[in-house]
């Protein structure tokens, strides 16, 4: 196990190490930074004067060095629109855009592991159906779309909800659905397959064979072993909702990283862009090696592969 | 082991009984529906200059926002209303269309082309090379993609061109996953140790024994990257880093709709229900032909 872990982790690293360098290639090399900087009224001069002041003359790869030598130990140098460090911008949007991501996955589990349950208990029901028609409906669903015509629905017609901004609860009500949706007919179908799967198994029937009780054996043995997947899917799912979370927030006004990111993308400010995007990424490279952990501990198989 | 169980969910969208029951409840009316809902759309996109009334492009600002026919103050003359530039509501979906299609086909291709080659490598070769894809695929998957997409479009300036590019050079991590693991099946097969036996070179083992036995896959892989594409691209013009105005992408729509949703709704109603229906069409039709090619459903 701990070789294991060893080698997970290292690999985990590399991951995050490779995404810094593609995502500081891709920022610098599909653009002029510097004319984007300077903004569309300057001149050739004031362009130049501009990719001095930032080291932006320097070769890409002095560049890079000079930033992930500082990233290191948690400097992501200064906003360029703000002159504030990076760092404790985000540190102050990263707990908005964290309970968007967990309350979107406490709806999507919610919503899903029943409806899976009660979908592979009784296969071709009613239950089945609506199960199933609500995921090739959602996926279809444009994500903006649908928050736009929640926020007519319950911010305008029914009034129960703010419309935009970040404060209450009731602010995350509405872009948790709308981000949770999307996460919701994978959660369904693995909760759906892995209960029919453990509920024709031996150990199913001789439970029921010893005479215990249907809710008994339906959630201390069933569910517990056929919801081990959806464990380590929702942690990869999660990191994907942190990363969709930039299009949910920008309709909202939800003042998360997400939001953030677009604002900087708009400004041209990217050491901030550049941090966001290390630290999703960097986010779902620890939860994706949680996950594998986690899965290596229940089931021994994995460990040896 | 990200890699492993994405490859571990697209086997559960592989014939089981949740695509048996799928079969029987939308039959193969899905497949039929769908197919019939894209050619309507793509002889829409094909005829757009005979079908559109008006000049998609053709502002007049004395007729600001007229509602639909179905609206009181509505008429024929605009069936579905104009936009906040007296532009022809039905004129500007009509040529949407064009845009979504596009988009969605060149940008599946791009990313087929790398996601196969990817796959491929990883499946028949193992070993190192698979653990380098597997690597990448990783990586890939790691990356905020919405995120990523926004600064380089915003950077190298929104053309469709630019769209379509990057949308392709991100969106191929199901084509590796799922030719990856399917190249890892049919290589222990029968046939291909034949053909090995007989001398074959790998490139022709890999194009005339694997690929066509794995086409079935990635043929459904490749409706949902359609999918994915144009929703992606409707995502990224709403946010205002996609296609540029005045181009009359659906989702460039509802976002320049936005602002007068709340006294007009329908303004982004109806560019959203047809981006919903385009890709809910596709869907059912990659669901239909995932039944259909099947061979254990052939009964």
């Amino acid at each position: 196990m701990l070789a294991f872990t060893l080698k997970r982790t290292l690999v985990a690293l590399l991951v995050a190490v490779t995404v810094s360098v593609i995502s500081f290639s891709l920022l610098r090399l599909s653009g002029d930074l510097a004319q984007s900087l300077a903004g569309p009224s300057a001149t050739a001069a004031d362009v130049i004067a501009v990719r001095k002041a930032y080291g932006l003359d320097q070769p890409i790869a002095v560049q890079y060095i000079d930033w992930a030598r500082k990233a290191v130990r948690g400097d992501f140098g200064d906003s360029f629109f703000f002159k504030e460090p990076v760092w404790s911008m985000i540190a102050t949007r990263l707990p908005v855009t964290m309970t968007l991501g967990v309350c979107a996955l406490i709806f999507a589990l919610v919503i899903a592991i029943p409806l899976g349950v009660l979908a592979a208990l009784r296969p071709n029901s009613w239950v089945d159906r609506l199960a199933l028609t609500l995921s090739v409906f959602g996926q279809a669903l444009p994500s903006f779309w649908f928050a736009l015509m929640l926020m007519i629905l319950f911010g305008l017609k029914l009034r129960w909800l703010p419309i935009s901004g970040t404060g209450t609860w009731q602010h995350y009500v509405m872009p948790a659905i709308a981000l949770g949706y999307y996460g919701m007919p994978a959660f369904m179908r693995l909760t759906r397959a892995g209960m029919m799967e453990v509920l024709a198994s031996d150990y199913i029937r001789t439970a029921r064979a010893k005479g215990l009780r249907t809710p008994t054996v339906l959630f201390k043995h069933a569910l517990r072993n056929a919801i081990i997947p959806v464990v380590a899917v929702a942690a990869v799912q999660f990191g994907f909702f942190l990363g969709g979370s930039i299009v949910i927030e920008s309709v909202f006004a939800l003042h998360g990283v997400g939001y953030l990111g677009l604002e900087s993308i708009s400004r041209a400010d990217f050491p901030v862009v550049q941090a966001i995007v290390l630290i999703l990424a960097s986010i779902y490279v620890v939860l994706t090696l949680l996950a594998d952990l986690l899965n290596a501990f229940l089931d021994p198989r994995i460990r040896v592969a | 082991m990200a890699v492993e169980s994405l490859a571990r969910i697209d086997q559960l969208l592989e014939p089981s009984s949740g695509a048996l029951l799928r079969r029987r409840i939308f039959g193969h009316a899905g497949f039929l529906i769908g197919v019939a809902i894209i050619a309507a759309i793509l002889a829409v996109a094909l005829l757009a200059p005979v079908l559109a009334p008006y000049d998609p492009y053709d502002q007049d600002l004395s007729r600001r926002l007229i509602n639909p026919v179905w609206f009181a103050d509505g008429s024929w003359a605009h069936p579905l209303g104009t936009d906040q530039l007296g532009r022809d509501y039905l004129s500007r979906l009509i040529y949407g269309a064009r845009i979504s299609l596009l988009i969605g086909t060149v940008a599946a291709t791009i990313s087929g082309l790398i996601g196969i080659g990817l796959g491929l490598a990883a499946g028949y070769f193992g070993g190192r090379v698979d653990m380098v894809v597997t690597f990448i695929i990783t990586t890939r998957l790691a990356m905020p993609v919405v995120l990523v997409a926004l600064a380089v479009v915003a950077l190298a300036g929104g053309s469709l061109h630019v769209v379509i590019l990057v949308l392709g050079l991100l969106l191929w991590d199901r084509f590796a996953v799922v030719t990856r693991s399917t190249t890892m099946q049919v290589r222990a097969l029968d046939y291909v140790a034949a053909a090995r036996a007989t001398g074959c070179s790998t490139l022709r083992i890999i194009l005339a024994e694997i690929l066509p036995n794995i086409m079935n896959a990635l043929i459904v892989v490749a409706t949902l990257e359609v999918a994915q594409a144009i929703l992606l691209e409707a995502a990224l013009s709403f946010l205002g880093l996609g296609v540029q105005p005045p181009l009359p992408s659906w989702g460039l729509m509802v976002a320049e709709g936005k602002e007068y949703m709340f006294f007009s709704p329908w303004v982004i109603t109806i560019p959203g229900i047809a981006l919903f229906t385009l890709v809910l069409a596709i869907n059912l039709l990659g669901d239909g032909l995932r039944d259909l090619t099947a061979p254990e459903n052939r009964s």
